[in-house]
């Protein structure tokens, strides 16, 4: 990435980021704060790094990220809500060798699209599967998701999430990881510098992983929704940290065995 | 299977098999499916076929449900692969929400409703009662599947090629509305082809973004009223052009009197109730609509103005009575003649209510 750039005023200055190819040139129409944008670029940033942007077709949702195609700029189609990870067998079915990604909500992937996803995973689909779980329907206005948190106050649980009636947070993650066609399962965030590193490890392992046809790579990434939390974005950072992340321990549940 | 299967000899077969065997022919890249009766002998075949067919890269896969296997058609056909599903009714209505995308995102597959009496569960015994859903839209949105109706097994298989043919010029979702007894019934049949549906070139499809185009988004989403009122218009477009592709066949109208318009096995049976007509002197002529999506509205408006009256006879409580009464718009009188739930009106009872119509209305027919 380095080169040396001029500026208008004539300093010469070195340059050590810039927005990757596979980004448009668009700005996010994401909240400020939320970790939908971070994820977008990390993500791209790796296709880009690995080279394979004429390989890659990814597959948007119905949530916040449905426009996920106004900014990734590779091929790709947009899902009905919750069958992303379908679309992206289908996709990768008639394709083998390219390379498929889903992007996917928690009330996407583990309410509505429970059955494709937990099938998508069983079948060992040779696809990454990025699963962005904020505990909360960003899309649509705030609403319990399948992984709000016991108490969590929500456009439908006013009164907090009651396990009682409503059962407890689900985590899917750990059941994709019990399927033994599943090869690489973990649980990442984006919510400092450090933990963007990690994600990013992950994501580049993933795609290596695809590119030897190992099966279905599943990363959840623990999020924020600083307008569906009714919180400000540093708020948020801290009820990551001290709600989220003991409830959704963060790290690799399953790893590839050598 | 059989050696004979490659050569163009007739052969006794099923109707899902014909369909499956057809769709082999056809080179489809994937089918996506999920058992139910009366046409689980589609999947059944393509996967004890395709494996030995091997100069096919045919992929067939079971899905987890019908929901999962029209969004795989989705991902596959946006691909631009050549794809199909098969299931029954229920099924079918399963699918609806898929369905509307495909549309709305203009994307060419095959979609076969081989029906069975509803609603609810219903039974396995064939019907027509998806008509309204199948010519109509059948999800949300304005949009219509170009509706293809076959009366035997032989168009069961060849309606496989001119499905494709159709969805792949108009970029558009393709049905074939059979039924029970169509899927399960065996018939002679000479098989289309191997390989004689060419490939058409996808330019829109995501395959990758090369450095020599813009990416390619295969969506459904416009977000903006202004622009999903110009899809919509763009996709009204596309259908008044379709209106070109319609097809029926008619028996005996030059001198007919009454006019018996049907589709698929309904129209198998009228041609019976017509020779029986006939042998007894009752001028039966026979309008059977092949494609129901366009449908044949002028030749049926046009035939109205020489009959003495026209009677409508389908396996539901009366859906395509209304496309007739329709194109007829009051030129002669339209009656409808139905059984429901499976059971099927015998070429007798459909011959004494044609007697039964003629002596109510006056008409002296030997
Ligand atoms: C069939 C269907 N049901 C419901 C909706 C409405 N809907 C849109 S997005 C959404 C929830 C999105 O939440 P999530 O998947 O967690 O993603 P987020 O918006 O939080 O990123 C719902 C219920 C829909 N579009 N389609």
């Amino acid at each position: 990435m380095e080169e040396k750039l001029i500026l208008e005023d004539g300093i010469e200055v070195e340059q050590v980021y810039r927005r990757p190819e596979t980004l448009t040139d668009v700005p996010y129409h994401y909240c400020p704060g939320c970790s939908h944008s971070v994820v977008h670029n990390v993500l791209m940033e790796v296709v880009a790094d690995l080279g394979i942007q004429e390989q890659t077709i990814g597959v948007a949702p119905v949530g916040c990220s449905v426009f996920a195609y106004h900014y990734m700029n590779v091929d790709m189609q947009e899902a009905a809500h919750g069958r992303a990870s379908a679309v992206a067998t289908g996709i990768k079915r008639v394709m083998p060798d390219k390379l498929v990604f889903s992007y996917q909500g928690d009330g996407d992937l583990a309410a509505i699209g429970t059955a494709e996803t937990i099938h998508t995973a069983n079948r060992g689909e040779n696809i990454l599967v990025v699963f962005i779980n904020n505990g909360i329907y960003g899309m649509t206005g705030g609403q319990m998701a399948p992984t709000s948190l016991p108490g969590m106050v929500t456009s439908t649980s006013p009164y907090g999430r009651d396990v009682s009636m409503v059962g407890y947070p689900l985590k899917i993650t750990e059941l994709v990881a019990q399927l033994p066609a599943t090869y690489y399962v973990t649980r990442q965030s984006a919510h400092n510098p450090n933990a963007v590193r990690k994600l990013k490890k992950a994501i580049t392992k993933s795609f290596e992983y695809q590119q030897q046809k190992k099966g279905t790579c599943f990363i959840e990434v623990v999020s924020n929704c600083p307008s569906g939390w009714k919180m400000t974005p540093v708020e948020t950072i801290k009820y990551l940290e001290e709600v989220m992340f003991p409830y959704y321990p963060l790290g690799d549940l399953k790893v590839p065995k050598n | 299977m059989e050696k004979e299967i490659r050569t163009e000899e007739p052969r006794l077969m099923k109707g899902n098999e014909a369909l499956a065997e057809a769709a082999i022919r056809a080179n489809i890249d994937a089918y996506f499916g999920y058992p139910i009766t009366p046409q689980s002998e589609v999947i059944e075949y393509l996967m004890f076929e395709v494996p030995n067919r091997k100069d096919k890269k045919t992929v067939v896969l079971q899905a987890e449900s019908e929901v999962a296997s029209i969004n795989m058609v989705y991902g596959a056909a946006g691909a631009g692969a050549r794809v199909m599903t098969s299931s029954s009714s229920p099924g079918i209505s399963l699918m609806q929400e898929g369905i509307s995308y495909i549309a709305s995102a203009q994307l060419p597959c095959l979609v076969v409703n081989v029906v069975r009496g509803g609603p609810g569960l219903g039974t396995i015994q064939p019907s027509q009662s998806d008509y309204f859903q199948a010519t109509k839209g059948g999800g949300h949105g304005d949009y219509h599947l170009i509706v293809l109706a076959p009366s035997s097994v032989q168009e069961l298989a060849d309606f496989v090629f001119d499905a494709f043919k159709l969805a792949e010029k108009y970029r558009n979702p393709a049905m074939i509305l059979a039924d029970g007894a169509l899927g399960q019934m065996m018939e002679k049949v000479v098989l289309p082809k191997d390989n004689s549906l060419p490939k058409v070139s996808k330019p829109w499809a995501t395959t990758g973004k090369t450095k020599d185009r813009e990416r390619n988004i295969i969506t459904s989403l416009f977000i903006q009223p202004e622009v999903m009122e110009k899809v919509n218009l763009e996709l009204q477009e596309k259908y008044a052009a379709m209106q070109s592709e319609v097809r029926w066949e008619e028996l005996n109208t030059d001198d007919a009197e009454v006019l018996l318009v049907a589709f698929g096995l309904s129209a198998r049976i009228c041609q019976k109730v017509m020779d029986l007509g006939r042998a007894k002197g009752i001028k039966i002529g026979l309008l059977r609509p092949i494609t129901l999506y366009p449908f044949p509205y002028k030749r049926i408006a046009e035939l109205a103005e020489k009959v003495d009256f026209i009677l409508d006879v389908e396996m539901n409580a009366g859906q395509m009575v209304e496309d007739v009464r329709l194109a007829v718009e009051g030129r002669a009188p339209v009656y409808f003649k139905g059984r429901m739930g499976g059971m099927i009106s015998t070429p007798d009872d459909i011959l004494n209510e044609v007697e039964a119509i003629s002596e109510k209305l006056n008409v002296l027919h030997q």
